[in-house]
């Protein structure tokens, strides 16, 4: 079985109200050295074993996990070892 | 002229929008749950607003996947009226048969209000029976209605006259105050403002009652001898 990690972050230029609120937080928290908040999203898939995985994984992506208008993915595939 | 009110499950908008369509326009208008919809069967759609599929992933886009939506964009090919309001926009959205996204509103808070927006074209099947620059009251209802596209875009929709509606007051950090937009054809509207919660004066205001009209009045023309 292998395992796709999936991070999808808002593109550059896009502005990440819910980072902004995160930053502000941290900083009324004590940590005025933050400068800058994206949050985004991490997706894991479990994939059976195949041989296009990547393939199959960026055409999950480009279809469905994020919108190309306003955000970027990248992932890793990993093998899992089940006991 | 017959609507069709596509609903989705979280649709929550779905029996305004048939009332308006059916009791207030005095149309025929059917509810069509969305994998039992046969869409052939209709002379305009109507995508209501709500929360399909609880906005999982992002606001429409697993609705996006349906194959109802596989026939809406064979219906906008074919010029169809489509008109998709709130979830329905963002489901358009992601269906990219709009081009563009929503971001969450610039406040981060869900907004439900009335918003005076100005009608930037009149010249659309949705809008003719307004006035271009009229101003017109209708409530907004979303936490994600912050329209945003690349320069590329921006400069496309306003070459070609997509912008339809937009907001006096921007509410949410749309993109040039962008609150409801066509597609290049003409006959795909998507806007976040709800137009079918303002077609009776009972309800704040009956502003939205003229895109309904519009709409009839296009068909009529277009399809009924005579008319």
């Amino acid at each position: 079985m292998k395992i796709a990690k999936i991070h999808i972050t808002l593109k550059e230029g896009v502005l990440d109200p819910q980072g902004k609120a995160v930053q502000g937080s941290l900083h009324s928290l004590g940590f005025p050295s933050v400068e800058d908040v994206r949050v985004g999203k991490y997706i894991e898939i479990k994939l059976a074993e195949e041989d296009n995985a990547e393939k199959q994984v960026e055409d999950m992506c480009n279809k469905l996990l994020a919108n190309p208008v306003v955000e970027n993915y990248s992932y890793t595939i990993e093998e899992v070892v089940t006991q | 002229m017959k609507f069709a009110v596509v609903v989705f499950p979280g649709s929550n908008c779905d029996r305004d929008m048939y009332y308006a369509a059916k009791d207030v326009l005095g149309e025929e208008a059917e509810l069509v749950w969305y994998t039992e919809a046969n869409l052939e069967n209709y002379d305009a759609v109507l995508i209501p607003g709500g929360f399909s599929y609880g906005d999982y992933l992002r606001c429409g886009a697993i609705a996006s996947t349906s194959d109802v939506v596989s026939q809406l964009k064979k219906l906008a090919e074919r010029g169809v009226p489509i008109l998709g309001v709130c979830n329905g926009f963002q489901i358009l959205l992601e269906s990219q048969l709009l081009p563009g996204a929503m971001l969450q509103n610039k406040n981060l808070k869900f907004m439900c209000h009335f918003e005076n927006l100005i009608v930037e074209n009149n010249e659309t099947i949705f809008t003719s029976e307004y006035e271009k620059g009229e101003v017109v009251s209708m409530p907004i209802a979303h936490a994600e209605g912050n329209y945003y596209c690349d320069e590329e875009t921006l400069a496309k929709l306003k070459a070609n006259n997509q912008i339809v509606f937009t907001y006096q007051n921007n509410p949410n950090g749309s993109l040039a105050n962008i609150a409801g937009i066509v597609n290049e054809k003409g006959n795909v509207l998507g806007m976040m403002p709800h137009p079918e919660r303002a077609a009776e004066a009972i309800l704040g205001s009956s502003d939205g009652l003229k895109l309904f009209q519009s709409i009839v009045k296009n068909w009529r023309e277009s399809y009924v001898a005579g008319a």
